[in-house]
C-alpha cells in the first residue's frame, strides 16, 4: 500500500504536466457540475417560492352542507400542536361581496383573517401603507383596486353581502401582495369582521397552513386528512399545480442528465490518459515486477492516481465553482440589486459532486489497473 | 557444495506452427551456491532466453526449473514474484533504473516491495551497500541523472537489497567503456567472493569471461562447452 502510494505520487510528478491538465479537466467538470445545479437549485426555488411562497399550501375546507367548519380553533391548535412541520396554521372566513362606490361596483372577495397568523402566510405587512385592522369594521385594500375605484386611505366603503346585507367600512392600509389579481379582488378584515358580515356566528370557511418544506405537502395533507380532518377536505397546492411540478421536474431531469454526462466525459478522459500513462510507464512497471511487485500492488499504483488526481480535481473544481458562483450573484444584478441568476449553494449537493469526482476517477482508474496487472515483465526486458 | 539452480531438459519453442523457432535444446544445467558463472555465446544463440527462464521472467515449454531447492515451473505469477524479490537479483544491460526515484531509493526498491516501507536498519544497510559500490557521494541524484557506470553500479547495489542467493547479468557492461567494464567486473567478483551470492553472467568479452570459475558457451541453443 505505502509503496503503491509512493510510486503514484513519484509518476504523477515526474508528467507534472499531464497531471495538471487531467486535474484541471476533472475540476471543470466538477466546477461546471456544482454551477449548473446550483442554477437549477436556485431557479427551482425561487419559482416555487414566487408561485407558492405566499400562498395556502394546504388548505382544510368544508365540501359539504354550508361549506363552514366548526371548531375550527381546536382544530387548528390540534394541527399546530401534532405537526411540527407546519410553520403557520391560520383560520379564515371567506365570502364574496360587492363594493359599491357612487355609480359602480366591483365583486370582491371578503377575507376574515387572524392578521397575526395569516401575515406569516401572506406577508401583508411587508409592503403595506398604512396600518392592520384594530377593531370590528376596518378593512385593508389592495393596490389595484385601490387604483381602479380610486379609494385613499380612510374612506369609507360599503360592503353588500349576497344575501342583502349592507355595512359601511373603513380602509386603513393598502396592501400590494405581488399578484395583481389578488390586488384587485382581496379585501381583508378581522375574523370576527367577516363572520358577522356573513352571519358564520363562530366559523370558519378555511384553515391554511404554511410549510417548512412546502415539497412534504402531498404527504403531510394526506396525514392530516386521516388524523385530523374527519369529513373535511384537505388540499395541498401540489395536486393544484400539476403542471408547475411537472416543469420542475423536467427541470431536475435535465439537470441531472447534464450532470452525468459532464462526468462521463471526465471519466472517459481520465481513463485515457492514464491508459496512456500505463504504455508511459510500462518500462518501470517491468522492472517492478521483474523485482518481484506483486500484480495487485502494481494496479494499485495506478488506483492511487486516479484517486489522487480525483481529490485534487475535486478541491480545485469546488473552488473554481463557488468562484464562479460567487462571481455570478455578485456581478450579474439587476438594476435592483438582486441577481440575475439567483444560485442555491447547497453544501450537501456539493460535498457529493466532489465525491462522486472522486468515486469516478478512481473507477477510471480500474481500466490502465488491470492493463498494468497484465502486463508481463518480459516483454520490457526483451525489448530494451 | 549444494546446487542454487538446477535445469533439467529444458527446451524453449517460440510461436507455433510453421513459424515455430526451437531457441533452446535439452538444457540440462546445474549451477553451485556462490559459484561465479559465465555465458558466452554468438548473438541469437539462446543467451537471453537461458537466463530469463532461470530469473522466472519466462517460462520453458518443457523441462523442470530448480530454483533455491523450489520448482519453479509450475509456481502462479503471485509465488514467482515472491521468489524474484526475496531470492533473484537482476542486472541488465539497459540499467533498468526508475528515474522517478534517486539512486538510493532505488537501492532500498526490492526491500520496500517486500515490507512495504523502509525501518532504520534497511536504510542503513542499503548505505552500506552503496559504499560496497562506491556510490556514497551520489546516491540522492535521481537515477537517470548519473553515468552509465553508475547507473550499473546502483543496478547491482539494488540487485544486492535482499540479500538474493542469486544474481542473474545480462551483458551488464554491454554499453559501457572498458574501463567501467574492468570496474564492474571486479565489483561483482569482490561482492560474490565476500558475501558469497551466486553469480550467473552473460558477456560477449571473452577476456572477461575467463576470470569466471566456470564459462558455459550456447551454441544454437546448446550447452557446446562447459569448463
Ligand atoms: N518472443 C520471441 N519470439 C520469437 N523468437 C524469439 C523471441 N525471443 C527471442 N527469440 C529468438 O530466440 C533466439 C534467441 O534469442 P536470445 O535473445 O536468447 O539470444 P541471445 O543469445 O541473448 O542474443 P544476444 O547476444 O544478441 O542478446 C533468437 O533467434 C531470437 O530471435
Ligand atoms: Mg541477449
Amino acid at each position: 500500500m505505502r509503496l503503491a502510494f509512493t510510486i503514484a505520487v513519484r509518476f504523477l510528478r515526474s508528467g507534472r504536466g499531464q497531471t495538471i491538465l487531467i486535474a484541471i479537466g476533472i475540476a471543470i467538470g466538477v466546477s461546471v457540475q456544482i454551477f449548473i445545479g446550483s442554477l437549477i437549485q436556485g431557479l427551482q426555488i425561487e419559482l416555487v417560492d414566487s408561485t407558492i411562497g405566499s400562498q395556502s399550501q394546504i388548505t382544510i375546507s368544508n365540501k359539504l352542507d354550508d361549506a363552514l367548519i366548526d371548531n375550527y380553533d381546536k382544530l387548528e391548535q390540534d394541527i399546530d400542536d401534532n405537526y411540527e412541520s407546519v410553520r403557520f396554521v391560520s383560520a379564515t372566513a371567506d365570502g364574496p361581496a360587492l363594493l359599491s362606490l357612487d355609480d359602480d361596483s366591483y365583486s370582491i372577495l371578503l377575507r376574515g383573517l387572524n392578521f397575526n397568523i395569516a401575515d406569516g402566510i401572506y406577508k401583508i405587512t411587508d409592503k403595506l401603507e398604512g396600518n392592520l385592522p384594530a377593531k370590528e369594521g376596518e378593512v385593508l385594500i389592495g393596490t389595484e383596486l385601490k387604483e381602479e375605484a380610486e379609494i385613499s386611505l380612510g374612506d369609507e366603503l360599503l360592503l353588500l353581502s349576497g344575501e342583502g346585507k349592507r355595512e359601511t367600512m373603513k380602509v386603513t392600509g393598502i396592501f400590494d401582495l405581488g399578484v395583481a389579481n389578488l390586488n384587485k379582488s382581496w379585501v381583508l378584515g378581522s375574523l370576527p369582521t367577516a363572520q358577522n358580515f356573513f352571519n358564520y356566528e363562530d366559523k370558519a370557511t378555511s384553515i391554511e397552513m404554511q410549510l417548512e418544506d412546502v415539497f412534504a405537502a402531498d404527504t403531510l395533507a394526506a396525514e392530516i386528512q386521516a388524523e385530523q380532518a374527519g369529513t373535511l377536505t384537505v388540499d395541498n397546492w401540489k395536486d393544484l399545480n400539476a403542471s408547475l411540478l411537472s416543469g420542475l421536474n423536467g427541470q431536475s431531469v435535465s439537470s441531472y442528465m447534464i450532470q452525468v454526462f459532464v462526468m462521463i466525459s471526465v471519466l472517459l478522459g481520465i481513463a485515457s490518459v492514464l491508459a496512456i500513462t500505463v504504455v508511459q510507464k510500462s518500462r518501470q512497471l517491468g522492472i517492478l515486477k521483474a523485482m518481484g511487485i506483486q500484480d495487485g500492488q502494481a494496479s494499485l499504483i495506478f488506483v492511487f492516481q486516479g484517486l489522487m488526481l480525483g481529490i485534487a480535481g475535486a478541491i480545485l473544481g469546488v473552488l473554481l465553482g463557488l468562484g464562479l458562483s460567487y462571481a455570478f450573484t455578485t456581478f450579474a444584478l439587476n438594476p435592483d440589486g438582486t441577481p440575475v441568476v439567483p444560485l442555491y449553494i447547497d453544501p450537501g449537493f456539493i460535498a457529493l459532486s466532489a465525491a462522486f469526482a472522486i468515486v469516478v476517477s478512481t473507477i477510471a482508474a480500474l481500466i490502465p489497473a488491470r492493463r498494468s496487472s497484465k502486463l508481463n515483465p518480459i516483454e520490457v526486458i526483451r525489448n530494451g | 557444495m549444494a546446487n542454487v539452480i538446477e535445469l533439467k531438459k529444458i527446451n524453449k519453442i517460440y510461436g507455433s506452427g510453421q513459424f515455430q523457432t526451437h531457441v533452446l535444446h535439452d538444457i540440462d544445467l546445474e549451477i553451485e551456491d556462490a559459484s561465479f558463472t559465465s555465458i558466452i555465446g554468438q548473438s541469437g544463440s539462446g543467451k537471453s532466453t537461458l537466463l530469463n527462464i532461470i530469473g522466472t521472467l519466462d517460462q520453458p515449454s518443457d523441462g523442470e526449473v530448480w530454483i533455491n531447492g523450489m520448482r519453479t515451473d509450475q509456481m502462479n505469477k503471485k509465488e514467482l514474484a515472491t521468489l524474484r524479490n526475496r531470492t533473484l537479483g537482476f542486472i541488465f544491460q539497459f540499467h533498468y533504473l526508475l528515474p522517478e526515484f534517486t539512486a538510493f531509493e532505488n537501492v532500498l526498491m526490492p526491500y520496500r516491495i517486500e515490507h512495504g516501507s523502509a525501518p532504520k536498519s534497511a536504510v542503513e544497510r542499503a548505505n552500506e551497500i552503496m559504499n560496497l559500490v562506491g556510490l556514497e557521494k551520489v546516491k540522492n541524484n535521481p537515477s537517470g541523472k548519473m553515468s552509465g557506470g553508475q547507473q550499473q553500479r546502483t543496478a547491482i547495489a539494488r540487485a544486492l537489497m535482499n540479500e538474493p542467493k542469486i544474481i542473474l547479468a545480462d551483458e551488464p557492461t554491454g554499453n559501457l567503456d572498458s574501463d567501467t567494464t574492468e570496474i564492474i567486473y571486479n565489483l561483482m567478483r569482490e561482492i560474490n567472493q565476500k558475501i558469497g551470492t551466486t553469480f550467473v553472467v552473460i558477456t560477449h568479452d571473452r577476456r572477461i569471461a575467463e576470470k569466471a570459475d566456470r564459462i558455459i558457451e550456447i551454441t544454437d541453443g546448446r550447452i557446446v562447452m562447459d569448463i
